[in-house]
C-alpha cells in the first residue's frame, strides 16, 4: 500500500504537465484533467479501505528515515479527506466544463485546475509541517489563478484582497515554523509530537494560537474570515464551488492534525476555540441574512458552518471530533451541491440577484428540486445528512456540559432554516423580475446536460451520507479514537525509533 | 551577530508592516517583499549559530552551519517571488482597468450596508407619520 500513497499528489502535476503539452487541444486536455482526476479517486479509496485493514501508512519520501526526510502520511481522517474531494473535484470539472464559461476555455484551466488537486491532496497526506506549507502555497497560488482567470474588474478587485490576506497568513506560517525549529529543531510532525512536551509551557501555548491564526485566516474564522465572502462569488461557478467546498475545509483539517497531534493537553485551546466557533457560527449566519446575491449569502454561510467544525474539535472529545468530522464530509458535498444549483439557476435566468429572481419552481422544477435536497440537508432538517451532523455536535455538546455552545448552535440552525427558506420563497416562489421571466420564456426549458448531470450526481451524494450515515459515523468515530492517541501516528511515522 | 540579525528583522517586519497597511497594491507589494524578507532572516536565525558549508567529506562534522533553515529559507524566497510576480501581473492589470491601482472596498458590502440604511430611515419615516397622524386624531 505505501507504493500508492505519494499517487494523490504525483498523479495530478504529471496531468498538470501533459495538460500544459496539450494546452492548444482542448478536448486532449479534458480527457487528461478527467483521467487524472479519476485516477485520483480510484487511489484515494484503495487508500481509504487499507487504511481500514492495515493502520496508518507511511511513505518515506526520497527514502530517508522519518526526522530527516519527508514522511508522506496517510491515517483515517487524510484517507476519507482524500476521497471526499477527489469526488467533489472530479464532479465540478464535469460542470465546469458544462458551464463552458470563458475561465474553462483558457488553456491554463486544466492544468492550474489539476495543480490545485495536488495541492489539496499534499495537504492532507504530508506528515512534515514545512512540506504542509509548501501545500498550502501550491493549492493557494492555483486558487489565486483560477480566481482571477477571467480578469474582469470584480475579480480584479476582490483578487488583490485574497491574494495579500493569503500571503499574510503564508508568512504569519513561516514565522511560526521557523520559530517551532528554533525550539525543537525539528519540523517532521511526529518528531514535533514528541518534543513539544519538552518545552515550556508559555512557549506551547504561544505555539498552539500562532498556528491557530495561520490557519484560522485560511478556514475563515471569526474575525480573520472577512475575505471569504468577498472573493469567492467573483469566480465562475464551478471555481466558487471547489473553493467552498475544499479550500475552507483544508484549513479546518490543518486545524484539527496540528492541534491534536501537535500539542499536549495543556495547551490545546479548548476553551478559545468554543469562543471563536460560538462567534462563527453567528456573524456568519447573520451576514448571510443580509446579502442580495444568492452566491454570495451562500458564501456567508460557508463561515457559518465552519463554526460547527471548530465547534466539534473544541470539545476535544471522542464524540466532538467525530461530529466534527462527519460534519466536515456532510458539509464539502452539501454546499458544492447548493452552489452548483445556484450556478444552474444563474445560467437559466441570467442572474444571481435575490431580488430580481423568482417563481423558478414553476420555470425550472428541476433546478428546485436540486436546491430542495441540499438546502434542507444543510439547515439539519431530519433525516437529512445535515440533521445527523448536527444532532452528533449537539450531542456531544450536552455530554461535554457546554450549555452555551449547545444553545448558540441550535439558535444558529435556526437562523439558517430562515436564510434557506429565504431563498426558497424568494428564488422558487415570489415573483420574477419582467427581464428574467422574459428569458425564461424564450429559453427552450432544456437543462444543460453535464451542468444537471454532475448536479444531480452530488445531490445524490448527499443523500446517500444521509442513507450510509450509520457506517460513516462509526468511521468517524474511529477517525476521532485515531486523533486522540497521538502515540498511534507517532509510532507509525517514527517506527521503533520513539 | 544573532543580536544585529534579530534588530534587522525586526526593522523588515515593522517597516512591512506599514507599508502593507496602506491602499495602493503598489506599496503593498514592497511592504510584501519586506515582511517575505524577515521571515526569510528569522528562517536562517531559526538554525542556530553559522558554521562552514555542510558538504559531506569537506570539514569537521562539529563545525557545519545546520543546512535544513537554508533550504526553508530558499523554498520560501521561490514562492515569496512567484507570488509578487502575480501581484504586480494583477496590480498592471486593475491600472488596464482602471488606471490605478489602489485595493478597493466591497462593493457589495456597501451596497448591503446602504440597504439596510434605506430600511432604517422608511422604518423611522412610518413610524413618525404614524405618530403624526395619532396626534392629529386625539
Amino acid at each position: 500500500m505505501n507504493a500508492l500513497i505519494p499517487l494523490p499528489i504525483i498523479v495530478p502535476v504529471l496531468g498538470a504537465a501533459v495538460c500544459v503539452l496539450a494546452a492548444r487541444v482542448r478536448w486532449a486536455q479534458r480527457i487528461v484533467v478527467l483521467a487524472a482526476l479519476t485516477a485520483n479517486l480510484v487511489v484515494s479509496i484503495v487508500l481509504l479501505v487499507r487504511v481500514q485493514d492495515d493502520g496508518i501508512g507511511v511513505t518515506q519520501a526520497g527514502g530517508w528515515p522519518a526526522p530527516l526526510g519527508i514522511s508522506l502520511v496517510v491515517d483515517d481522517l487524510a484517507a476519507i479527506m482524500l476521497v471526499v474531494s477527489s469526488i467533489m473535484l472530479l464532479t465540478v470539472f464535469v460542470y465546469a466544463i458544462g458551464e463552458g464559461q470563458e475561465e474553462s476555455r483558457y488553456a491554463a484551466f486544466g492544468s492550474v485546475y489539476l495543480v490545485l488537486a495536488a495541492g489539496v491532496s499534499a495537504s492532507f497526506i504530508t506528515g512534515d509541517l514545512f512540506n504542509l506549507f509548501v501545500a498550502f502555497e501550491l493549492m493557494l497560488v492555483a486558487s489565486y489563478v483560477l480566481l482571477t482567470l477571467g480578469g474582469r474588474p470584480g475579480q480584479v478587485r476582490s483578487g488583490m484582497t485574497y491574494v495579500v490576506i493569503s500571503l499574510i497568513a503564508s508568512t504569519f506560517f513561516v514565522v511560526a515554523l521557523a520559530l517551532i525549529y528554533a525550539a525543537t529543531g525539528t519540523v517532521n510532525m511526529a518528531e514535533l509530537a514528541v518534543r513539544m512536551p519538552e518545552l515550556s509551557h508559555g512557549v506551547r501555548v504561544g505555539f498552539s494560537l500562532l498556528l491557530i491564526v495561520v490557519f484560522g485566516i485560511k478556514a475563515g474564522l471569526f474575525p480573520l474570515f472577512f475575505w471569504l465572502p468577498d472573493s469567492y462569488p467573483t469566480a465562475p461557478t464551478a471555481i466558487t464551488a471547489v473553493f467552498a467546498g475544499l479550500l475552507t475545509k483544508v484549513g479546518v483539517y490543518a486545524i484539527i492534525r496540528t492541534q491534536t497531534l501537535l500539542f499536549p493537553s495543556d495547551a490545546q485551546q479548548g476553551t478559545l476555540l468554543l469562543v471563536v466557533a460560538a462567534l462563527t457560527m453567528v456573524v456568519g449566519v447573520l451576514g448571510a441574512i443580509a446579502q442580495d446575491d444568492l452566491r454570495r449569502m451562500l458564501s456567508f454561510h460557508i463561515v457559518s458552518h465552519i463554526g460547527y467544525m471548530i465547534f466539534g474539535l473544541a470539545l476535544f472529545t471522542l464524540a466532538g471530533i467525530a461530529g466534527a468530522v462527519f460534519y466536515i464530509v456532510h458539509h464539502i458535498v452539501v454546499k458544492s451541491s447548493l452552489f452548483l444549483v445556484a450556478g444552474l439557476a444563474e445560467f437559466r435566468t441570467g442572474t444571481d440577484r435575490l431580488s430580481r429572481l423568482g417563481g423558478m419552481v414553476r420555470s425550472a422544477p428541476t433546478i428546485a428540486v436540486l436546491f430542495a435536497l441540499p438546502a434542507l440537508s444543510i439547515a439539519g432538517i431530519p433525516p437529512f445528512s445535515g440533521f445527523v451532523g448536527k444532532f452528533a455536535l449537539v450531542d456531544a455538546g450536552i455530554q461535554s456540559e457546554k450549555w452555551v455552545i449547545v444553545a448558540v448552535s441550535l439558535t444558529v440552525s435556526l437562523l439558517t432554516v430562515y436564510v434557506m427558506s429565504r431563498i426558497w420563497s424568494t428564488v422558487f416562489w415570489g415573483v420574477a423580475d419582467p427581464s428574467v421571466e422574459a428569458r425564461l420564456a424564450t429559453a427552450t426549458g432544456r437543462m444543460p446536460v453535464l451542468m444537471t448531470a454532475s448536479t444531480v450526481v452530488l445531490v445524490l451524494l448527499g443523500l446517500a451520507i444521509m442513507v450510509f450515515a450509520g457506517p460513516l459515523y462509526a468511521l468517524a468515530e474511529r477517525t476521532a479514537t485515531q486523533l486522540l492517541d497521538p502515540s498511534q501516528y507517532v509510532s507509525a511515522v517514527l517506527g521503533g525509533r520513539s | 551577530m544573532s543580536v544585529l540579525l534579530a534588530f534587522t528583522v525586526a526593522a523588515l517586519f515593522a517597516t512591512g508592516t506599514f507599508l502593507l497597511l496602506q491602499r495602493r497594491l503598489s506599496r503593498i507589494l514592497i511592504g510584501i517583499g519586506l515582511v517575505g524578507h524577515g521571515t526569510n532572516l528569522l528562517l536562517v536565525i531559526s538554525g542556530g549559530d553559522g558554521g562552514v558549508a555542510p558538504i559531506v567529506g569537506t570539514g569537521n562534522r562539529e563545525e557545519f552551519a545546520d543546512p535544513l533553515p537554508q533550504a526553508f529559507a530558499l523554498t520560501s524566497i521561490v514562492i515569496t517571488f512567484g507570488v509578487t510576480a502575480f501581484l504586480l501581473a494583477l496590480g498592471f492589470r486593475s491600472w488596464q482597468m482602471t488606471r490605478d491601482d489602489v485595493v478597493e472596498d466591497d462593493v457589495e458590502d456597501r451596497h448591503v450596508a446602504r440597504r439596510t440604511q434605506d430600511e432604517f430611515v422608511l422604518e423611522g419615516e412610518a413610524a413618525e407619520r404614524a405618530q403624526a397622524a395619532e396626534e392629529d386624531r386625539s
